[in-house]
């Protein structure tokens, strides 16, 4: 049985993900879109830290809310007028979203509950201390993420170079 | 009341929805990043909540997460660059309006 300020929290964090992430993609204006998402990512945050993820949520935070959101911010000021509303959707093609994205949440929304609705409730854990978290990271046995790690590292090595490359002045 | 994995389950499968609906209809390329971040959070939120809820003594979902993080940061860097390389030639980051490499 869970405390009556957990429940409270689950709901407002759940609130907090439907509501932005509904207006992140409704909203005419493309500034208050990338509001929008950030609020939807701290709420997502939220969640991490609910379920006693902390290094986690704390990782949502700093990459998403500092690092991608404000790339967005940067690249939408570079690129367009902030204030301007964007063009009035033609219906046709609002047609097709809607009903491709309301059968998905029918479809998998009717798969969850029907067949999730048994699951079980949370089972305990205790927080992951960081010396458990980094040597998971760094080892090399198995079940640990040295190689997945060092590929990532290379990644974002070939992510800056490229970046480089393709924004440089000709 | 209890809350089980399903309660969580829903707000996610409500973020994904959006992102789709926003990928089909949005015409402005920083909009459809937009979504597309927003769809890839939904399933980041789906491992954790799984890693929590069925195998909680273990960590990989949690660092599937990580990862799935740090590769999102790395493409949405990517695409940024190259939309500001295309608002550059074509003055304009509307898909509608970039069609010269069209087939």
């Amino acid at each position: 049985m869970e405390s009556v300020g957990s429940i409270i929290m689950y709901f407002v964090i759940a609130l907090t993900i439907i509501l932005f992430s509904v207006l992140a993609v409704t909203t005419r204006k493309i500034l208050r879109a990338a509001t929008y998402l950030l609020f939807a990512l701290f709420g997502t945050a939220a969640v991490y830290f609910q379920l006693d993820y902390e290094f986690l949520g704390a990782v949502q935070i700093a990459v998403y809310a500092g690092g991608i959101v404000v790339l967005f911010v940067f690249s939408i000021l570079l690129t367009s007028h902030p204030g301007d509303n964007s063009e009035k959707l033609a219906s046709r093609k609002r047609a097709l979203g809607l009903v491709a994205s309301l059968a998905m949440l029918g479809v998998a929304g009717w798969a969850l509950l029907s067949r999730c609705l048994h699951l079980v409730d949370r089972p305990a854990m205790a927080s992951l201390d960081m010396q458990q978290i980094g040597q998971t990271l760094m080892g090399t046995g198995h079940g640990e993420y040295l190689l997945p790690f060092e590929a990532v590292s290379v990644l974002l090595l070939a992510c800056i170079i490229g970046g480089v490359v393709v924004a440089r002045k000709r | 009341m209890e809350i089980t994995m399903l309660y969580y389950l829903i707000p996610s499968l409500v973020m994904f929805c959006c992102g789709v609906y926003g990928f089909i209809t949005r015409r402005n390329m920083i909009a459809i990043l937009i979504s597309i971040e927003l769809m890839l959070n939904a399933v980041d939120l789906n491992f954790v909540v799984f890693n929590r809820f069925l195998f909680p003594g273990q960590m990989e979902g949690m660092f599937f997460t990580l990862f799935a993080i740090a590769i999102a940061a790395a493409e949405t860097a990517l695409a940024i660059a190259i939309i500001i390389n295309l608002f550059r030639v074509a003055k304009d980051v509307d898909v509608k309006d970039l069609s010269k490499m069209k087939f």
